[in-house]
């Protein structure tokens, strides 16, 4: 079944107006931002269809931009996330692209500071769900249907265990899992779909398990 | 996990229990929490309902101008005039309007099930309160209701403008809120039912067909509609009105209606009011023209 608990009905608690174009988006942010691990200092976001279109009435661009800031959907700050941006040196441009993708709302986010810089590709698939569909040129295949963990780590022996061990001895249980690395021995990523969310305490101890570089959590 | 409306309404029969208590049960077992966790998290959900309902009357206005005061413009007239559809049916209008008005100008709602049909289920549950005068435990049961339903229709069908237009956003929203009134004011689970199944078959068809996009016009004056119908359906329930066809086979009918919807009429501002001349000439003041 596509929706489990009563408050995937009555719920999310979300700053308005839209659960696709607005939570979605902040949804969408965060995750960029969790995974770069910090705040970026400048932020290129590209708006496809739907999301190009629309993104001004829908308060679209502040959800993207709270979301990078790190305001998860209930944060009345979302508003001004904007001028807050500004407040905050992370310089944001917007390019409204006219390419048709496969879903109609779908945002690239390119972000970084001066050490480092991430690009992922995120899509609001409705009430608030969201699918990341790239990052950093590794293509992903996310239900979205279950919470998920993604994890950056270095290509070594040892790193995928270190992180299902931290899971088994929590209990949490693996729906699906996938691995992939650019070259032996460089970066690499891990998908890891869960059947319930994961508190921030676990998450932190993933993140300081062996070989491990950046994680996210992406709430379905 | 129950996946039809007829096996909810058999296991609070056979249980003899209260759908809300159902939902709760179910909650307890996915989560593997107490009684009381699942509780506190609905009364945060509850608190934000009522402060969007407490926000809106005192009067707000969405980003483009499109939306905003008609909440508090039903509350004055309601003050100073013999009404025609009486207190409690305006008093919910007026809260539901308010609700999406907040939702429309960036405020914080809950979605139940979606933002843009926040309205129904806290427009309804504030005004009938003033009738029923409900416990406070009786208003969080309130939402678990709606939200049993609302589970058995996003399983079932759809609960998004997108997929299924309008019938599946307010009108599932309506008759979630039509299921709840009918258990806070002491009918029994198959009313809930045949008052859920009611207020649904009313919105079948209802297209998506948001003006520049946006959730603003029509979708505040629609949770007007699906409020008000809520209540009308309860009371018919309550009457023991029955509906003829089952609520499970009006969930299949919304659910092929939905399938069958061009997309032109599922949320892409192309159809219906949207593609108005005055629908279009609203999208250009707000965008411009590309």
């Amino acid at each position: 079944m596509k929706f489990q608990s009563v408050f995937d009905i009555i719920g999310p608690v979300m700053v308005g107006p839209s659960s696709s174009h607005t939570a979605g988006a902040a949804r969408i942010g965060l995750a960029a931002r969790n995974l770069f691990g910090r705040q970026p200092k400048w932020a290129k976001i590209h708006l496809y269809e739907s999301f190009a279109k629309t993104y001004q009435g829908h308060g679209t661009d502040m959800a993207l931009v709270g979301g990078l800031l790190g305001f998860d959907t209930d944060d009345e700050r979302m508003k001004n996330a904007l001028q807050i941006a500004k407040t905050n040196r992370l310089k944001v441009e917007f390019i409204v692209e006219s390419a048709r993708v496969d879903h109609p709302n779908t945002a690239r986010i390119i972000i970084g500071d001066d050490t480092d810089t991430l690009e992922m590709i995120g899509v609001s698939i409705g009430g608030g769900k969201v699918e990341i569909i790239e990052l950093n040129g590794f293509a992903l295949r996310l239900s979205g249907n279950h919470p998920a963990i993604l994890i950056m780590h270095n290509d070594r022996y040892g790193a995928i265990a270190s992180v299902t061990s931290v899971l088994a001895k929590h209990q949490i249980n693996i729906g699906h899992m996938e691995v992939n690395r650019k070259d032996i021995g460089k970066e690499a990523l891990m998908v890891i779909e869960v059947d319930e969310n994961i508190s921030d305490s676990i998450l932190n101890e993933l993140r300081n398990a062996a070989h491990i570089i950046r994680i996210s959590k992406i709430v379905s | 996990m129950f996946r039809s409306v007829a096996e909810l309404v058999k296991i609070a029969e056979k249980k003899n229990i209260s759908i809300s208590e159902v939902m709760i049960q179910q909650e307890m077992d996915l989560k593997n929490q107490s009684r009381e966790e699942i509780f506190s998290q609905m009364e945060k959900n509850l608190r934000v309902m009522e402060r969007a309902v407490e926000d809106s009357l005192q009067g707000i206005q969405s980003v483009t101008g499109l939306t905003g005061g008609d909440a508090v413009r039903v509350q004055q007239y309601m003050k100073n005039n013999q009404t025609l559809s009486g207190p409690i049916l305006l008093d919910a209008v007026s809260k539901a309007m308010g609700t999406n008005e907040v939702n429309a100008a960036m405020g914080l709602v809950c979605a139940t099930p979606t933002a843009g049909s926040a309205g129904c289920v806290p427009g309804t549950l504030f005004a009938v309160k003033e009738q029923l005068k409900p416990t406070h435990e009786q208003m969080v049961r309130y939402l678990f209701t709606a939200g049993a339903f609302g589970f058995i229709v996003a399983n079932n069908a759809f609960i998004s403008g997108a997929a299924g237009g309008c019938q599946a956003e307010v009108g599932s929203a309506g008759a979630m809120a039509s299921a709840a009134i009918v258990e806070m004011a002491g009918g029994t689970p198959q009313q809930s039912a045949d008052a859920f199944a009611m207020t649904l078959k009313n919105m079948l068809g209802l297209v998506c067909d948001p003006v520049a996009g946006l959730v603003e016009v029509p979708c505040v004056k629609r949770n007007a509609a699906g409020s008000s119908l809520a209540i009308v359906s309860a009371d018919l329930a309550l009457a023991g009105v029955k509906s003829r066809i089952p609520c499970d086979e009006v969930i299949g009918a919304m659910y092929r209606i939905g399938q069958t919807m061009p997309s032109t009429l599922r949320e892409t501002g192309e159809g219906g009011l949207a593609d108005t001349p005055t629908g279009r000439l609203l999208k250009e003041k707000i965008f411009g023209t590309n």
